[in-house]
């Protein structure tokens, strides 16, 4: 991953004969493994199809949430087991913004569909970025370094989180119905593909890209890379990361924010048990991932969606140790996860 | 006497001293001091809980490992006897198959959970735990035909436990005995017994070493010591007294469901307990348990004298209400955290030891 | 009487329950190469790191140009501290390993927010000391030998004008060739009236570059003056530094 901005003559005389970093293409192939290999099993191409897109959809849904984790993990050494609040945060936002909004969502019109979605996304964000504000002030900040006390804390503070939720919005399952236009499928020959799924893989590569695109061609983002791998260092370049920090940590929370409306519209119901419900799931997203590698995020994510999807089809007692299953198996190939970040 | 029996471990605080006795003496006496099913309820509840949160103060407190899969080792405990005694029939022999095979179980997962620890860093293992306690809290649901899924299993205990059975016609000291007495007053045996082996084990020179690697695991092995051996251990340990633990729950409840052992909340209240308790010192979980049981069972019953007297006034009634009593134990877990983190045993050993200073 | 650039008064450190260093007295005058010698573990590394705030002082004061820096009361935090204008080149190097040659020079530049925005004539004269950064500027900084990861690491610490430069052991584990390399650096900067601190174990090194010298030893500075003196008195070498200039390298 690296930058290939255009720059003054060094770079046009640096000869080609010099290999650039190799690219481990390795996990991707796995991934590419999991999709062909599920291909034959599952039988007929159409419901492959359909179940490869759901898949995706899901996979992505829970990089965006699993994103902003692996990177507060890997900047600064901070776990959050509770960062399963600000999906639920965002998921119940939405039933309030959607449920407010509900002559556009009736609508036949598809752009006042999706701007209703949007608003409810934007809104979201908002709300789960200015708890990720109060979260690391309040919680994170006064235990930095000490895991131990983050573990708990972290977790007290969710439990704190979710019980605040019951007390807003009641204790009880609300629906969130998708909006007029984006319910039901596609149809492509035989196979039938949601239309939500498309919407869910189409922001999830759009968030993907402006991640990589932050990370990989900003300022922001080599601080952001330099600083999971040796923070001091970056401090002694002049560098306040403690900043940073605080950025990237209400960042992360507004992507679990918006990860927690689609995660809720993918569902069609929101409970307050929801964050409690992902975190285990991206817990073993971003350990086969890498603590603090983005990209291990996004192909962890996609493996786990898939698998969840295929098993979830082919043997559905299996299903719910499919994903523990890949965990072990890819902790036995690679302990540190696909794309372990160096120095840690 | 006295020595041997707490292994040298001390309260080293007459607060503490105080408040320990009038525990054991409430626990040893609880049907005649506090007669009542509800009160023995609640007195069952605690001798469990501290028997479960001890064992977890020797992997958390004494080893210094974060695991959430605790409650899954509880849990094939209650499992343990609750199949047993419906497959085979109500009875010892079904205890003690139901017993073996759950300690046996726990065994081997317990060293396969440990021997994983090898591979991937102490927060990966934190991590995984909760998966795999997820993973087999939806196992247990989904084999119906062997655990009963969702609905559980409800059985039979060997007939001197059980309530109808009532060996002397007349009360004793104005209490009638009956098999729920009498297996109240096993748990009481059971719990005291294992409390005291853990204090045991925990001063012992195999405790010591656990606490070497606590604080400093990388030394620990530069001396000599076999770290991941040791860790092993203690996980294996504190996995066999849950276990314990979860058949005596199952034994006094004679039911056992996904809820009654193997949900998250169970994990939380452990964690919680063992905070404000005191990690560490083994007596934390006593007094820990004794005020969280406590807490838990009466604490709903002040939210609601707190609710209607507040009633009318719209965001407050929400906050007080009796079912958002987990909100304020969160709330008291965090400030414990902050605030208290040697938990009420070392708040009051530092009181104590400050005082002679 | 040159002015000073670093004025430590009677710093202690602590670092959780071990007291490393006991009260030092050093002080670095502008425009010159100070080089800060002594034993394994006399306090060298730590003094440094010191300077740069990455661990507190506990007692005493440091002053940086009149301004103090370190001590209780008066603590900076090191970004605060690096961006008065002082580098640091760790003994680690702190190379990023992930980020390729050009990132690291990037990040190093305060004042560029991409390689486009790199002062070119400088890099040029980076480039003409250390050709080899030339040679693999598009390279992950992880795939290069251990002398190129420390040019490179001194090369961040110049690519942009800095007032005090921090090195810690630069030559450690080196080849002659590339010792000579940073001894050239080293005078070139010293050329453009750059001060430096320089802690070194190679003492042939030490006495090419160093105008003034200070010898620790168990947390405390035992000795301070100009190199050349320390460099004709060989008995006063093998005194602080148990060696004499014909037996090392």
């Amino acid at each position: 991953m690296s930058a290939t901005t255009t720059t003054t003559a060094p770079a046009a005389t640096a000869p080609a004969a010099i290999p650039k970093a190799e690219f481990d293409w390795k996990p991707i192939a796995l991934l590419g493994a999991v999709l062909l290999a599920a291909w034959p099993l599952v039988g007929s191409s159409s419901t492959w199809v359909t179940l490869s897109v759901a898949g995706l959809a899901m996979g992505l849904i829970i990089f965006i949430i699993a994103s902003g984790l692996t990177l507060v993990f890997g900047l600064m050494d901070v776990l959050n087991f509770g960062h399963g609040v600000f999906i639920a945060l965002g998921a119940f936002v939405a039933t309030s913004v959607m449920g407010g909004m509900a002559d556009w969502t009736a609508s036949e019109s598809l752009w006042r569909n999706l701007a209703a979605v949007f608003a409810a996304m934007l809104v979201a964000m908002a709300a789960a970025g200015a708890l990720g504000l109060a979260f690391e002030r309040v919680i994170v900040r006064p235990v930095y370094g000490l895991h131990l006390k983050q573990i708990l804390i972290t977790m007290g503070g969710m439990i704190v989180g979710e019980e605040l939720i019951k007390v807003i919005w009641g204790p009880q399952q609300i629906a969130l119905p998708l909006p007029t236009t984006l319910r039901g499928s596609f149809v492509i020959g035989d196979a039938s593909i949601e239309k939500y799924r498309v919407l869910a893989v189409a922001i999830g590569l759009v968030v993907f890209a402006l991640l990589l695109y932050a990370l990989n061609r900003t300022k922001v983002g080599l601080l952001i890379r330099a600083g999971v791998q040796d923070r001091e260092m970056v401090e002694s370049l002049g560098y306040r990361i403690r900043r940073l920090f605080v950025g990237v940590f209400v960042a992360g929370s507004a992507l679990a924010g918006l990860g927690g409306v689609m995660w809720g519209l993918y569902q069609q119901s929101v409970v307050p048990q929801i964050g409690a419900q992902v975190n285990v799931l991206i817990f073993i997203v971003i350990i086969i991932g890498g603590l603090g590698s983005t990209f291990g995020c996004f192909v962890g994510a996609l493996l786990v969606g898939l698998m969840a999807n295929y098993t979830g089809y082919l043997a559905p007692k299996v299903a719910l140790f499919s994903n523990i299953g890949l965990m072990v198996a890819i902790l036995l190939w690679r302990p540190q996860g696909l794309y372990p970040v160096t120095n840690r | 006497m006295l020595d041997r029996l707490l292994s040298h471990d001390y309260p080293r605080s007459r607060w503490l001293a105080l408040a320990l006795i009038l525990v054991a003496v409430g626990l040893a006496f609880a049907p005649f001091l506090f007669p009542g099913s509800k009160a023995l309820g609640v007195a069952a509840k605690m001798l469990i809980f501290i028997l479960l949160v001890a064992s977890y103060d020797l992997l958390l407190g004494y080893t210094g490992i974060v695991s959430f899969a605790h409650t899954m080792f509880f849990g094939i405990g209650a499992y343990g006897i609750a199949i047993a005694s419906t497959r085979l029939g109500e009875g010892f022999v079904a205890l003690f198959t139901g017993l073996g095979v759950a300690l046996l179980l726990s065994l081997v997962l317990s060293l396969v959970i440990g021997l994983f620890s090898l591979r991937v860093k102490a927060i990966f293992y934190a991590m995984i735990t909760l998966a795999v306690a997820a993973a087999f809290q939806t196992l247990a649901s989904q084999l119906s035909d062997i655990t009963g899924g969702e609905d559980g299993l409800s059985f039979k205990n060997p007939a001197v436990f059980s309530p109808s059975f009532e060996p002397f016609e007349s009360e004793v000291f104005g209490v009638m005995l009956d098999g729920k007495v009498f297996s109240y007053y096993l748990l009481f045996v059971v719990v005291l017994a294992l409390f005291l082996l853990l204090l045991r084990i925990v001063n012992s020179p195999f405790g010591r070493v656990l606490q070497a690697i606590r604080e400093n695991d990388f030394r620990a092995e530069a001396i000599g010591y076999r770290t991941v051996v040791y860790r092993t251990m203690s996980n294996v340990l504190s996995a066999l007294f849950a276990t314990v633990a979860g058949a005596l729950l199952a034994i006094w409840l004679r039911y056992t469901g996904p809820d009654t052992t193997l949900s998250f909340e169970i994990m939380l209240d452990i964690l919680l307990i063992v905070v404000i308790g005191g990690m560490g010192t083994m007596y934390g979980a006593v007094i820990g348990s004794v005020l969280f049981v406590f807490a838990q069972n009466y604490l709903q019953d002040l939210l609601k004298l707190g609710a209607s007297a507040l009633e009318g006034v719209p965001v407050l009634t929400a906050l007080v209400s009796p079912d958002r009593w987990l909100l304020w134990l969160g709330v008291l877990f965090v400030l414990s955290v902050y605030y208290f983190p040697t938990g009420v045993v070392g708040r009051l050993r530092l009181a104590a030891f400050r005082s002679k200073a | 009487m040159t002015a000073l650039v670093l004025d430590l008064k009677g710093v202690h450190t602590h670092i959780g329950a071990y007291h490393i260093l006991h009260g030092v007295d050093l002080q670095v005058p502008a425009g010159q190469v100070t080089m800060l010698l002594g034993r394994n573990g006399a306090g060298k590394s730590t003094t440094l790191r010191t300077i740069m705030g990455l661990w507190a002082t506990s007692k005493g004061s440091v002053h940086f140009k009149g301004r103090q820096i370190g001590g209780p009361g008066g603590q900076l935090a090191t970004p605060d501290i690096a961006q008065l204008g002082i580098a640091y080149v760790p003994e680690a190097m702190g190379i990023f390993t992930d980020l390729t040659v050009q990132e690291n020079m990037v990040l190093a530049a305060r004042n560029a927010r991409r390689a486009a925005e790199l002062d070119t004539t400088r890099l040029e004269w980076i480039f003409g000391l250390f050709p080899a950064l030339k040679k693999f500027w598009l390279y992950p900084a992880g795939k290069l030998s251990g002398g190129q990861k420390q040019m490179l690491a001194v090369a961040r610490a110049i690519v942009e004008p800095r007032e005090l430069i921090l090195i810690d052991e630069p030559s450690k584990g080196l080849a002659p060739s590339i010792i000579n390399n940073l001894i050239d650096a080293f005078r070139q900067l010293k050329a453009q009236d750059t001060t430096i601190l320089l802690v070194e174990q190679n003492f042939q090194m030490a006495r090419a570059l160093g105008d003034r010298v200070a010898v620790m030893d168990n947390g405390r500075i035992v000795h301070t003056g100009a190199m050349a003196q320390l460099a004709e008195d060989e008995a006063l070498q093998h005194r602080l530094l148990g060696l004499s200039l014909g037996a090392h390298q």
